[in-house]
């Protein structure tokens, strides 16, 4: 079967990339395209590993067909920092919100997402937007205190 | 050492290794690709059990895009009768757990391997490969594997004179338990089963692997020791080592999962075969089905104490589930069980119970949870029968420094009295609970803790900064704990320091990223190997000023002339040294190996609040926290890290964690839906007592820390349940079938 012909923008760059019917977002990241900062830890959803935002809403891109990106706006974990780290990079580091670092690039993703709709979240609007991205180092305390933190730099900056 | 002195220990530096986790840059073993690679893929089993009577692999290697098939045929012959141990696993278990030789022994055993252009056609020429099975019985629960008609997995396995699905036992004996049994005024005996739970590493087995034609061999994979890739690669495809060069990728979460091989060299004859590069990423549900998960048990405990709270005797038996193969961790349940007390008569007997499912790996205090789940059980109840609270029952019985183990030392001094001091002083324990069914729950553990064999490598830059090169993949943190003390000991800037983790082709051997080991073990080889460098560096500036290399002092970075030649010359920092090396020697570094003793066992304790939900049966943790004791908090925030994700995993393993089989022998929930890992919404803030009591042992005072905050979890959630409900349920996990079955049993009773 021949290939789809897919344009998109990701992470603000025009992009072209032939699929097939059935690849998964994930894989046209990952396995074609070279951003391989998007994760599969179980590729069913589960997980969130491999959250990326199309037209800015969350989704798992292991859930989305490639060619679905066709037309559309993709940002990954490769496109969060400018010319500096978004200022969730930055507090992940400083209060080291991340051990081994592989739900890392999701969880930056998903809160991201988070703080885009929600400047202000309490700590269980931070846990019941996170629950969709499974973390099993941390117990995810220093993962919610950072996102709250940052909410409330944010916050703070935009004063 | 003091406190005083310390500018970078105890400092929550940003890790060396953030930037590139935070960017999505850092490389794990998925993340990797070679020119010309190729995609492999497993053929497993769909029996339980089953005799191998013939593979043929003709109409697989016939499709187009196959470049290569392998089965056992392909890999190095391990005869069942000679054992060929490496570590704690043994070739002729690790041979058959990659690729099923005689026998199929749990649905989903690699059976068969084909590498193809594509991920697709391998799945395709899996399909097509034809195996003539003869299907057995199987054995999936350890009750059906030792009953006296049981399946038996292996002939050559033989218990009692006979064919049993008993493959090993333990026993730890201290005193004599009936004279202590005869003793006490009180007595509890208690049975309890644990369900296996998997480690649940994010990141699934991948690796890629290209083997010359001359056999040198590349392997890029995340796990848990890269010589352990190397030494089990070299074992199972008879490549010597000096040709294999094993890369730690980034590893995404290991917890003693990775401390095996499945992939590596499984991938290493296919690439061999086809000439190529070969690529294997394992699913989600092929990790679930096929690997790990540790150990479910069944375990009786018994223990007297007297009035007063004297524990006078402990018994404990305890049954493993070993997987298929045999090695359950016997040790860590019945060594560390009754190991937190200081009791005159202890009886602990493990038995490793082979049957039809996957085979168990490692994971955090291997078997240590299973046991302290049962003792911290039984205490629970002694404290209440004799009318004690349950952290001072076990205060009065601590071990201590000077007390004998059952498992055999007699500890140094230990800090397991302080935990319990903390969580009796605490705000937690202190604040009392109000809410209709909370409770409650209390429990200790205790973890070995290992030292073992670390390489280090600390070399000087031209420009004046610093590498240092360790064996060990980093999974926590430890770069970070490595570059605090590096800078700590040269007097330098944190930011001076980086720390990578060598592959096998350059670094020194070094030990597996498990035991609780890594910055125990590496700190002392950087510390050796900083304290060389420190005497090159002295004897650089002595050259330089022509003065004796024992009148110059290292301080605060610098080279100092001193005695009589104190403030003749001024004072040389690393940069202007570093900058004179060749002028003055040559390049400036030094490396340690060693086989590091003193790593001392870890104590914790724990406290938990619970609500139960009694219409729904869910148990909800209100609030958490783990005194322990560290050692030395090198890096506070990663020292809270492994405390915090040991508490979760325990409380997974007891609230919902838990491998369910089918009639049909198969695990029915191989997912991350079906396998209920605790996710964000379902905890609390996990709080950290962190006590330091620094191991004498250690130059900078150092004890594992990263195991033993899993062991207590189990039975702290459990008695906080009993706590809220006063029912005591003996059988993990509390989830809410178990919970209300409990609860409406109890009301039923109560009505009745």
């Amino acid at each position: 079967m021949a290939k789809i012909h897919v344009s998109t923008t990701i992470n603000g760059e025009p992009t072209e990339f032939l699929c097939d019917a059935g690849d998964s977002m994930l894989d046209a990241l990952r396995d074609t395209l070279g951003l391989t900062g998007s994760k599969e830890g179980c590729g069913t959803g589960d997980c969130g590993a491999c959250s990326v935002t199309l037209d800015g809403r969350l989704v798992c891109s292991c859930l989305m067909l490639a060619a679905e990106a066709d037309g559309h706006k993709v940002e990954t974990i490769e496109g969060m920092a400018s010319d500096h780290l978004h200022p969730l990079q930055q507090k992940f580091l400083e209060s080291a919100a991340l051990q081994c670092g592989i739900c890392t690039p999701g969880m930056l993703i998903a809160a991201k997402s988070l703080l885009e709709r929600n400047p202000d979240p309490t700590e269980t609007e931070v846990r019941f937007w996170l629950a969709g991205n499974l973390c099993r180092c941390t117990g995810y305390d220093k993962i919610v205190r950072a996102v709250m933190e940052t909410a409330a730099d944010m916050r703070e900056a935009a004063r | 050492m003091n406190d005083q002195s310390n500018k970078w220990i105890g400092k929550r530096t940003v890790r060396p290794d953030g930037a590139d986790k935070v960017t999505g840059r850092a490389a794990y073993a998925a993340d990797a690709s070679m020119p010309g690679m190729i995609w492999g893929k497993v053929l497993r089993s769909p029996h339980p059990h089953a005799v191998i009577k013939s593979i043929d692999t003709s109409k697989a290697e016939a499709l187009p895009g196959v470049k290569a098939v392998a089965t056992a045929a392909d890999f190095v012959d391990f005869p069942t009768d000679t054992p060929v141990p490496l570590g704690i696993q043994d070739m002729r278990w690790m041979s058959r757990n990659i690729l099923a030789k005689e026998k199929v022994l749990f649905h989903g055993h690699p059976i068969a391997a084909v590498a193809a252009m594509s991920e697709e056609i391998a799945a395709e020429a899996c399909a097509l490969i034809e195996v003539e099975y003869d299907v057995l019985p199987f054995a999936i629960e350890i009750d059906d594997a030792i009953a006296k008609d049981a399946p038996i997995l292996h002939d050559f396995i033989q218990f009692e004179g006979k064919p049993s699905n008993i493959a090993g036992t333990l026993e730890h004996t201290l005193g004599d338990v009936d004279a202590g049994f005869a003793e006490a005024d009180v007595i509890v005996e208690r049975s309890f089963t644990t369900k296996p739970v998997h480690q649940g590493y994010i990141e699934t087995h991948a690796c890629v692997v290209s083997v010359a034609p001359d056999d040198r061999t590349t392997i890029w994979s995340s796990s848990q020791g890269q010589f352990m890739v190397r030494a089990m690669t070299t074992f199972l495809t008879g490549i010597p080592q000096s040709k294999i060069n094993a890369i730690p990728a980034e590893i995404g979460g290991g917890f003693g999962g990775k401390t095996i091989v499945y992939l590596e060299p499984v991938a290493t004859i296919l690439s061999k075969k086809s000439g190529r590069p070969v690529k294997m990423v394992m699913n989600r549900e092929e990790v679930m089905r096929a690997t790990g998960p540790t150990s479910g048990s069944k375990s009786t405990v018994k223990i007297g104490a007297k009035k007063d709270g004297t524990i006078v005797a402990g018994e404990g038996t305890f049954y493993l589930q070993a997987g298929c193969l045999p090695g359950s961790p016997i040790r860590g349940a019945a060594g560390c069980a009754f190991a937190p007390y200081d009791i005159k008569n202890v009886h602990s007997f493990g038995y490793d119970v082979v049957s039809n499912r996957s085979k168990v790996a490692a994971y955090r205090a291997p078997g240590a949870p299973i046991g302290a789940f049962a003792v911290e059980s039984v205490l629970d109840e002694v404290a209440e029968k004799i009318g004690m609270d349950p952290l001072k029952l076990r205060l009065k019985n601590a071990a201590k420094e000077g007390t004998k183990a059952a498992h055999g030392p007699t500890f140094p001094r230990i800090g397991y009295v302080e935990t319990l001091e903390a969580a009796l002083n605490s705000d937690h324990y202190k604040t009392p609970l109000t809410g209709k069914f909370q409770g409650r729950g209390v429990a200790s553990g205790f973890w070995f803790n290992a030292g073992g064999e670390s390489s280090a490598q600390v070399n000087i830059t031209e420009d004046g900064n610093v590498v240092v090169t360790t064996g060990h993949p980093d999974i926590g943190g430890s770069r970070a704990s490595i570059a605090n003390i590096t800078a700590e000991l040269l007097g330098i800037d944190y930011d001076q320091v980086s720390v990578q983790i060598g592959d096998t082709a350059s670094v020194g051997y070094s030990n597996l990223t498990g035991g609780s080991r890594v910055l125990f073990a590496s700190a002392m080889v950087v510390t050796e190997s900083a304290a060389e460098v420190i005497e090159q560096l002295k004897g650089r500036a002595a050259k330089i000023w022509g003065i004796d290399p024992s009148q110059v002092v290292w301080e605060g970075g610098e080279a100092r002339p001193m005695g009589e030649h104190s403030g003749n010359f001024p004072s040389m920092t690393l940069g202007e040294l570093a900058a004179k090396a060749n002028a003055t020697g040559g390049p400036i570094g030094a490396g340690s190996q060693s086989n590091t003793v003193g790593a001392e066992g870890g104590f914790a304790t724990h406290v938990c609040d619970v609500e139960v939900d009694v219409d729904l049966g869910i148990v909800r943790v209100l609030r958490y926290t783990c005194f322990q004791d560290v050692g030395r908090a090198i890096h506070p925030s990663y020292v809270e890290g492994q405390l915090q994700g040991g508490m979760a995993q325990g409380i997974g393993w007891a609230i919902n964690e838990e491998y369910i089989y089918n009639k049909k022998g198969q695990v029915d929930n191989p997912g991350f839906l079906d396998y209920r890992m605790p996710v964000c919404s379902d905890l609390p803030m996990l709080d950290c007592g962190i006590i330091e009591i620094p191991n004498p042992k250690h130059p900078q005072g150092v004890r594992g820390v990263g195991e033993v905050p899993l062991v207590p979890g189990p039975a702290a959630v459990r008695n906080a349940v009993f706590d809220a409900l006063g029912i005591r349920i003996d059988d993990l996990p509390l989830s809410p079938p178990t919970v209300l079955a409990a609860f409406d049993a109890n009301s039923r009773q109560a009505a009745e």
